[in-house]
């Protein structure tokens, strides 16, 4: 059953589906990575992106991409507003660890409801011109509807690493996380920081949402399977490390990739939490991380 | 509570239980209260690792599921009696609870957390691909003729689960006032200082999950015959996970009372809203008071009635 | 060196390129008051939680009644005779100040469980002169009360070596006078006294023997009147 171009197709749709991956992480790397802020909700604001981009897409037409990227701002106040509940709720009264995550969950379950309780929980899809097109370099497939996203995920990835490093503010959410000293020098407020970077977060998951949609139909459970990638991506890339995310959703995407190929699409789902464990197990601070 | 009131509630409780299989015959009512009972149960379970030690379990409907599956696989594989699935199923949670701590309770409860989803959905995706079991169409459970002396099957399940439920709560009190009890708060308070003051905080914290678990397991064991068809997509439900959550968080997570009365109140809301709006309505009933609790009243029901006495006594 | 408690050989903890400690030695004989100081930074409290076990050390040895206890988990140091006090308070905050003594009494004594713990941690609440705030809530005590809790705890371990760190922190001087008189009949029970302190005049009246840390290294040790008179403890903490 192993063949060169199964395994050539199987490795190039891993690595579209990985970069793919970067774009849904991207948002948990920050707030996560950098803030310590244990958002498992933030899959869930992925598919409402989804449906955002779905609902714009089939009333008016607009390139679900496009949605995904003019929607962002929204996501950011609400990420902003969400910070805020749960800054005032429970990082200021150092409840994160039992009641912070319930909280999160909650509102996981509370979005995948209403989801439900609105549209159902039949699959939806977006239409675009570029959906239904592949382009073959020998044997080797690429399809649009894989390749638009991994361009997009790639350009958002340079985009947030370069805000990171390049600008003040960048800087000092990096500052908040490992140096409050340093945060105090610059006199940056960490509360204010936190909560900017909580909203650039949750505005990933806006495009992250729109691309998702993109490659395939979307219902409102589907951000559970994407739980086990994220923090298994985030933790594997080493905390707080934007390349080394990039590099471990790569990596998580040709590995699912393969074994969906050579041992059945059911297997998927543990992909993710095998990496997930073995990291854990074996280099708990990822590949690049800070200690 | 004073022992002799305890014992005297949960006698009387039992004692109701077994007045109402003489009395009512409506098979609805079994039903809706072996749900909140299985409930209870799992409140009080995540409860012992979440309110007593301080690490969060996001994967209740795992361990839920082993217990239900082993009762699958066990009754094909060997057509044990009821009361023997319970303790595999006990075991097998057990087991898998002691394993999941041994793996990841040295690092960060955070990971702890992330690690109890992983469980869950790798086994889910365990039992999808094993056959034996049903796979993901899932399999028929076949209801024993015999039913003790009660009047139907399900009469005997609810009081079997009624018994489950009132031992895991006099399990959960016991633990809470002994010296295991005050060594699992003092590592939820601080860890640091609890090994300094002598606490074998891994052992202690491998106990609880342990125990967690065990209890899970026998509260899913029962499950395939209260269902007669165990799917993947209801012994995993998330709805398992998120019950076994919200009801101790909206009770109160530090006293043992707290997942009891938290589980009866959503509970039987639950059972109401099923019959009179919608069965998503009542799902999404649980996340709303969830966050709204947590957010709003993080020491739960039992907390702020606590609060409430203090301040009248001073 | 039948009366030899604690030896600390050759101590080296790094912080990722920073060097917390740097080859730190030193023996502590049963029942002496040993008085450790030196600026802030200096690894004070780094190397008590390399001796308790809260941090590990990449480098040397510790050595407990002459055992061997460099590998052992902090649990296993308390259970044979170490106790401590954290210089920033942290007491057990769900429990009363009552409950907070138990759970030493219980694990790190491996005392009687129950009623003759409670009557156990109330006579040394007595002693610390906190009986009457027994019941209370651990969180809703004064700063002050909470220092006096750290040591409670810390005694109810029933320790051989007690460390204090800056237990002294923010007290009034009759406290002061309060605190070195508990600490002082302790030692007279046979309890050997670590105590770091940054109120000089104190540590200088309980040590029988100071030693001052500065970053990273013991850079003098002697009696108290010796370190005063130190040209390095002066610039150390004088910034000479």
């Amino acid at each position: 059953m192993f063949s060169a171009d199964l395994l050539a197709n199987a490795v190039v749709s891993g690595i579209l589906l990985g970069g793919f991956y970067a774009a849904v992480t991207i948002g948990l790397a920050i707030v996560f990575g950098q803030l310590d802020i244990v958002n498992i909700a933030h899959p869930a604001f992925i598919i409402v992106g989804a449906y955002v981009a779905y609902i714009l897409n089939s009333h008016f037409g607009l390139d679900p991409v496009l949605v995904g990227i003019v929607a962002a701002p929204v996501f950011f106040f609400a990420g902003a507003l969400i910070y805020r509940v749960y800054f005032f709720a429970f990082e200021r009264t150092g409840q994160e660890s039992l009641s912070g995550l319930a909280f999160f969950f909650g509102l996981m379950f509370i979005i995948e409801v209403v989801l439900i309780l609105i549209y159902g929980v039949d699959y939806r899809l977006v239409q675009a011109d570029y959906i239904g097109q592949t382009w073959r370099v020998g044997f080797v497939d690429f399809p649009l509807r894989m390749l638009v996203p991994f361009a997009v995920s790639l350009a958002l990835t340079v985009a947030i690493h370069a805000y990171m490093s390049r600008t003040f503010i960048g800087r000092a959410i990096q500052a908040v996380a490992q140096d409050r000293v340093a945060l105090q020098l610059m006199g940056a407020d960490p509360v204010r920081i936190k909560q900017w970077a909580f909203g650039l977060g949750i505005a990933t998951a806006a495009i992250a949402g729109s691309l998702l949609i993109v490659i395939g139909p979307v219902e409102p459970s589907v951000g559970r399977q994407y739980i086990g990638r994220v923090f298994a991506i985030v933790v594997l890339g080493g905390m707080g490390s934007i390349q080394g995310m990039f590099i471990a959703a790569l990596i998580l995407g040709v590995v699912e990739s393969m074994v969906s190929t050579f041992a059945g699409p059911s297997w998927s789902p543990a992909v993710a939490f095998g990496v997930l464990a073995l990291t854990l197990a074996l280099r708990p601070a990822g590949l690049f991380g800070r200690q | 509570m004073k022992p002799v009131a305890f014992w005297g509630a949960l006698a009387a409780v039992l004692a109701a239980g077994l007045a109402l299989t003489s009395v009512v015959a409506n098979e609805y009512y079994y039903n809706a209260l072996y749900v909140i009972l299985q409930a209870t149960m799992m409140a009080v379970a995540w409860n012992i690792l979440g309110g007593f030690t301080g690490y969060v379990n996001f994967g209740s409907a795992g361990f839920f599921a082993i217990g239900a599956y082993t009762t699958v696989a066990l009754n094909k594989a060997l057509g044990l009696p009821l009361p023997l699935l319970i303790l595999a199923g006990g075991a097998v949670g057990g087991l898998v609870g002691l394993g999941l701590g041994y793996l990841t309770l040295r690092l960060k409860g955070v990971y702890f957390a992330i690690a109890t989803l992983a469980m869950a959905i790798v086994v889910e995706t365990l039992v999808n691909n094993w056959s034996y079991v049903g796979g993901a169409k899932g399999s028929y459970m076949l209801t024993p003729e015999k039913h003790l002396w009660f009047d139907s099957y399900i009469q005997m399940l609810f009081v079997v689960m009624l018994l489950l439920t009132l031992s895991a709560v006099a399990v959960s009190r016991a633990l809470s006032s002994s010296r295991l009890g005050r060594g699992l708060a003092a590592i939820r308070d601080d860890e640091v200082a609890a090994e300094c003051a002598g606490v074998p905080t891994l052992r202690l914290k491998l106990v609880s999950t342990t125990v967690m678990g065990a209890m899970m397991g026998i509260a899913g064991a029962p499950f395939p015959y209260f269902v007669t068809y165990v799917e993947p997509g209801s012994a995993f439900s998330l709805f398992i996970a998120v019950n076994a959550i919200a009801m101790p968080m909206i009770g109160g997570t530090a006293h043992w009372l707290g997942p009891v009365i938290g589980a009866l109140l959503v509970g039987t809301t639950q059972e109401i809203v099923k019959v009179t709006v919608s069965s998503e309505m009542n799902v999404l009933i649980v996340g709303v008071m969830l966050v709204v609790f947590i957010t709003l009243a993080p020491q739960g029901i039992v907390g702020v009635a606590r609060k409430y006495l203090r301040r009248r006594a001073a | 060196m039948s009366d030899e408690l604690l030896r600390v050989g050759k101590l080296g903890k790094r912080f990722g390129g920073f060097v917390a400690l740097d080859n730190v030695s030193l023996t502590v004989r049963a029942g002496e008051r040993l008085g450790l100081i030196g600026p802030n930074g200096s690894g004070k409290t780094t190397l008590i939680n390399c001796i308790t076990g809260a941090l590990f050390n990449d480098q040397g040895t510790i050595h407990f009644d002459g055992r061997d206890v460099t590998l052992l988990p902090p649990f296993q140091r308390a259970r044979a005779g170490m106790a401590r006090t954290f210089q920033i308070p942290r007491p057990f905050r769900s429990m009363t100040v009552l409950e907070n003594l138990q759970v030493p009494l219980e694990y790190a004594a491996r005392g009687p469980s129950g009623r003759r713990a409670v009557d156990e941690a109330l006579e040394v609440l007595e002693v610390i002169g906190l009986r009457e705030r027994a019941q209370e809530d651990s969180a809703r005590l004064t700063q002050i009360d909470m220092r006096k809790l750290e040591l409670a705890r810390a005694m109810a371990a029933k320790p051989r070596l007690l460390i204090s760190d800056e237990a002294m922190a923010g007290l009034s001087s009759n406290e002061v006078d309060d605190v070195l008189g508990i600490l002082r009949r302790l030692n007279d029970t046979g309890i050997t006294i670590i105590m770091i302190e940054h109120i000089m005049h104190a540590v200088m009246r309980f040590s029988e023997r100071v030693i001052c840390l500065d970053a990273g290294q013991i850079i003098c040790e002697g009696t108290p009147q010796s370190i005063v008179q130190d040209a390095g403890v002066q610039r150390a903490y004088l910034g000479a």
